[in-house]
């Protein structure tokens, strides 16, 4: 039965993207509801950056197979690259981890921002400098007008990234997703560049899609989780679902290292993520997981509903064997 | 930022310097005793000394530099007795003029067929295109400008009688001719830089493709060819200017040599009729003339940088 | 265009670095063959007087100007001289006149590079205006008027050229001494009381030597360039010596009736700078360490 209450806005079946002999991701299964915002955690390596480009069909020298359905657009994946050309910008957008390199520094961020208008909504230079000046105000910098003949190296990173939101969200789009928007910043910066990425989305009835390795941050912002190890999914559903309700023994280790001010525990996993070499054809975890069952390393557990009663694409799921 | 470009125009002055104690040098080093020769096979001590005192070679060295010095700023340069003209008319107003002419119609030539040719290699990186183009670079590169020069002679103006074989015109006085005759030159002295331009570009540009700001620009939907024509090549005028700039005295070399090629009267044609004639005044005319000249365009390149690359200008 | 994912780059291990040195004669073919064209023009050059058929200055007005045949591979010129012994002989000639003056700019350039890299304050200001000084007159022209003060002639010219780059090779040595110096082992080496000289020789030269052999090889193409446009110009070796440059300018005059009078000099210089060229180019990208980059 399809759920009722939300429209899936991005469903992800089976992804698996190869580079080379490395199976960087394997069978990734995501959905997301219409202007439900969905949060990526996992170690670094873990492969959420890479389900972000190649949604937006951004990964060079990558085989991908699977498919990632839009809503109304069809197989992102099938499609070819004139036919992404014109939904980037538009339906899709990005926003990148290092704002300030992303960011053209030959150009200033006002005119940046101003031709991506001119492109997408086919404004004249005029009505797209106004309009751009408009953005910049609704993502929170301070003199609008000034700012817009800055360099991206004049600004600070906060405003940079504020910059980058202005410039994802010219074309309206259904779906933006954010590659680590806040890693680069001052801690005192995350939240209101996290805040205004999920003002700005939800006003527009967007769909967002935040690549984290911070599950506090996800916890507070995301509707959603949907947790990696080692480019496989091995939790998702929504927040409560995963965080009180979590069953992966990875998602426990996860959330154990979150470090909660009073108290002076501070544990950790044991061991690290095996080199693409050495990873196990089963369960990739199951070389660090206290309830690996010998099952585990060589038959890899698919992604099933938590709950029977609960079979939905939107419902909390699990990839274990061996689950709490 | 005004602060800097001031102390770098002091800076050029001090080499400036140098440089025309350099020269000056030159000519006190130039075998041959000017006195001498002007009194001939018999003289006496008496005479010998009058002379000099009157030619004021019996100052001190810093004495008569610093009489050079004043002479040469004014534009007394001295007479030349081959050209039978003023020194300075002669290197400044007629032979200069053809040299410039030359290097920069060769060196706009090259950067407008160079910069595409690379753009296309790094767009089709590892192609058979790319891999002619890197031949085609190197040959370009390492062949001898003066031989290329001869066999474009021999090809062009001798085999197909479609150029004429030497000589020069003016293109400020008549274009289409001027033109006519600086076609084949024109074609010598670009194809060292072409070669160079095309793998200089073609290295930057695949650098640049590999930002992050040109990822974030596809992901903004722009079409490919902005990509690489608006967004990539913008970020290549930097390490491209840097790179001719050092590149110039390549560039009057070149000239230096397709000028003899081609007789065209230009400052290489004047500096070896001055050295085989033992003209040392012209040598040293010439000699001061292109360092300035070399000088002078580092010192415009070195300031052009901050329009170049916005990031070296002064931050907020 | 790609977006790098850390999960992306694989480490290599460390034997394979050692076989990728030696199977650098495989990996790039066209370095292998430039290597072994440019040791051709050596050998040549070495065993000139056995290899060349004829005596390079023997005139023979009988036989003047005639095109290739199997008495002459090469023709002959105006004078009736063998081509192809004075091609051969001009081998010795280049390859003489290119390593030795490349010696010189080397060595003249250590020691300035040296000093200005070394000395501080005033003394490196004014050490580093003097190095923009000479370098700014490009090598030719400078060469042009060393010539004019030393005359012409072999030595003359080998001078005149070592002389012109003394610039450049100043530049670099500064350059990698300024890098080294920088470098905090310096620093703790003479917060040991390791004195001053026994610093240079121990750290900094070693640091130093090795760019500028690279640049070295990399150079003597330059330097027999130079010295081959001072001959075309008629103001480098003199006749009748079996220079290149000199041939190519005495075949000028001919080129419509006798081509190969400038093409066979002219040809034999550019395989050698071809050859060169490539061979720099590959010393440069398997041992400059500024370039390496460690995948």
């Amino acid at each position: 039965m399809t759920d009722t209450a939300l429209q899936t806005v991005l469903s992800i079946k089976d992804m698996t993207v190869f580079r080379g002999a490395a199976k960087i991701l394997d069978r990734v299964n995501l959905s997301l509801g219409q202007g439900e915002t969905l949060a990526l955690v996992g170690e670094s390596g873990a492969g959420k950056s890479t389900i972000a480009t190649a949604i937006m069909r951004l990964l060079d020298n990558a085989k991908i197979t699977g498919s990632a359905e839009l809503a109304g657009k069809g197989d992102l994946l099938a499609l070819t690259e004139r036919q992404m050309v014109k939904l980037r910008g538009r339906r899709l957008s990005m926003i990148f981890q290092d704002a300030g390199a992303a960011l053209n520094p030959s150009y200033t961020v006002g005119r940046q921002l101003s031709t991506t208008l001119k492109r997408i909504q086919g404004l004249s230079r005029v009505d797209a400098w106004k309009k751009a000046i408009d953005l910049f105000t609704s993502v929170g910098i301070n003199d609008p007008e000034g700012r817009m003949s800055a360099f991206p190296h004049q600004l600070s990173g906060g405003m940079q990234q504020r910059v980058m939101v202005a410039i994802a969200l010219a074309g309206n789009p259904d779906l933006l997703l954010a590659d680590e928007p806040t890693s680069a910043l001052d801690v005192t910066i995350q939240a209101q560049i996290v805040r205004l990425i999920l003002t700005l989305t939800r006003e527009r009835g967007a769909s967002c899609i935040f690549v984290l390795h911070d599950l506090a941050l996800a916890s507070q912002a995301c509707d959603r989780i949907a947790v990696l190890y080692a480019g496989q999914v091995v939790e998702s559903g929504t927040a409560h679902d995963v965080l009180e309700c979590h069953r992966h023994p990875y998602t426990k280790q996860l959330k154990s290292c979150v470090l909660e001010i009073g108290t002076k525990d501070l544990t950790a996993p044991e061991g690290t993520v095996p080199s693409h070499a050495q990873m196990p054809s089963g369960c990739r975890f199951s070389t660090r997981c206290p309830r690996a069952l010998p099952r585990c390393v060589d038959e890899a557990p698919p992604l099933v509903p938590a709950r029977e009663t609960a079979p939905g694409p939107l419902d909390h799921h699990i990839a274990c064997w061996n689950p709490e | 930022m005004l602060l800097k470009a001031l102390g770098k125009i002091a800076q050029t002055f001090v080499v400036l310097f140098f440089v025309s104690v350099a020269s000056f040098g030159l000519l006190k080093l130039a075998p041959g005793d000017p006195i001498q020769i002007m009194l001939g096979s018999e003289y006496s001590q008496a005479s010998y000394d009058s002379l000099k005192a009157e030619l004021g070679l019996d100052q001190p060295f810093l004495v008569q530099y610093a009489d050079w010095a004043v002479q040469f700023v004014q534009g007394d340069w001295g007479t030349s007795y081959v050209a039978r003209a003023e020194i300075f008319t002669y290197a400044f107003k007629e032979a200069l003029p053809v040299t410039l002419t030359l290097a920069s119609f060769s060196l706009l030539f090259a950067i407008l067929v160079g910069v595409p040719l690379g753009v296309l290699s790094a767009i089709k990186k590892d192609t058979i295109f790319d891999a002619g183009s890197a031949v085609l670079a190197l040959t370009g590169t390492a062949f001898p400008s003066f031989l290329l020069g001869i066999l474009l002679i021999w090809f062009f103006a001798v085999k197909l009688q479609l150029f004429p074989v030497m000589g020069y015109v003016s293109p400020w006085e008549n274009f289409r001719l001027g033109i006519y005759h600086m076609i084949l030159p024109g074609l010598t002295l670009s194809t060292y830089f072409i070669a160079m331009i095309t793998r200089l570009t073609r290295a930057t540009l695949i650098e640049v493709l590999d930002q992050p700001y040109i990822a974030a620009a596809r992901a903004r939907g722009e079409p490919n060819w902005r990509v690489v024509w608006v967004h990539g090549v913008r970020n290549i005028a930097m390490p491209l200017v840097t790179i001719l700039g050092l590149q110039l005295g390549v560039l009057l070399q070149g000239t230096v040599l397709t000028e003899t090629v081609f007789n065209l009267p230009g400052v290489g044609q004047m500096l070896t009729s001055a050295v085989l004639g033992r003209e040392y005044l012209v040598v040293q005319a010439g000699v001061m003339m292109t360092a300035t000249l070399f000088i002078g365009v580092n010192l415009l390149v070195d300031l052009s940088y901050p329009f170049l690359d916005p990031r070296l200008r002064s931050r907020k | 265009m790609s977006i790098q994912t850390p999960e992306a780059s694989v480490a290599l291990p460390a034997k394979a670095l050692a076989s990728k040195r030696r199977s650098l004669f495989i990996r790039r073919p066209f370095f292998t063959i430039a290597l072994i064209v440019a040791v051709g023009y050596v050998l040549a050059a070495l065993f000139a007087p056995y290899v060349a058929p004829f005596d390079p200055v023997k005139q023979d007005f009988n036989v003047m100007m005639q095109p290739p045949t199997s008495a002459h591979l090469m023709g002959t010129d105006s004078y009736g001289q063998d081509i192809l012994s004075r091609v051969i002989f001009g081998a010795r000639y280049a390859l003489i006149i290119g390593i030795f003056s490349v010696m010189i700019g080397a060595v003249g350039g250590l020691i300035i590079g040296l000093a200005a890299g070394l000395s501080g304050g005033w003394s490196e200001w004014a050490l580093m205006r003097l190095i923009d000084a000479i370098l700014a007159l490009p090598s030719l022209i400078l060469a042009v008027a060393f010539i004019a003060i030393l005359g012409q002639g072999v030595d003359k010219v080998v001078i005149a050229v070592g002389l012109s780059m003394i610039g450049p090779f100043a530049r670099t040595v500064r350059s990698d001494v300024m890098q080294v110096r920088i470098q905090l082992f310096i620093e703790a080496a003479q917060l040991m009381s390791i004195s001053y000289l026994r610093v240079i020789l121990r750290h900094i030269l070693p640091n130093v030597i090795f760019p500028l052999a690279v640049q070295v090889t990399i150079r003597v193409s330059e330097a027999i360039l130079v010295s081959s446009s001072l001959s075309f110009l008629g103001i480098g070796v003199t006749p009748p010596t079996p220079d290149w440059g000199l041939m190519i300018a005495e075949g000028r005059g001919f080129v419509s009736f006798a081509p190969w009078m400038s093409a066979m000099p002219g040809f034999a210089l550019a395989f050698l700078l071809i050859a060169l060229s490539i061979v720099g180019d590959g010393v440069r990208e398997e041992f400059d360490p500024k370039l390496r980059r460690d995948t």
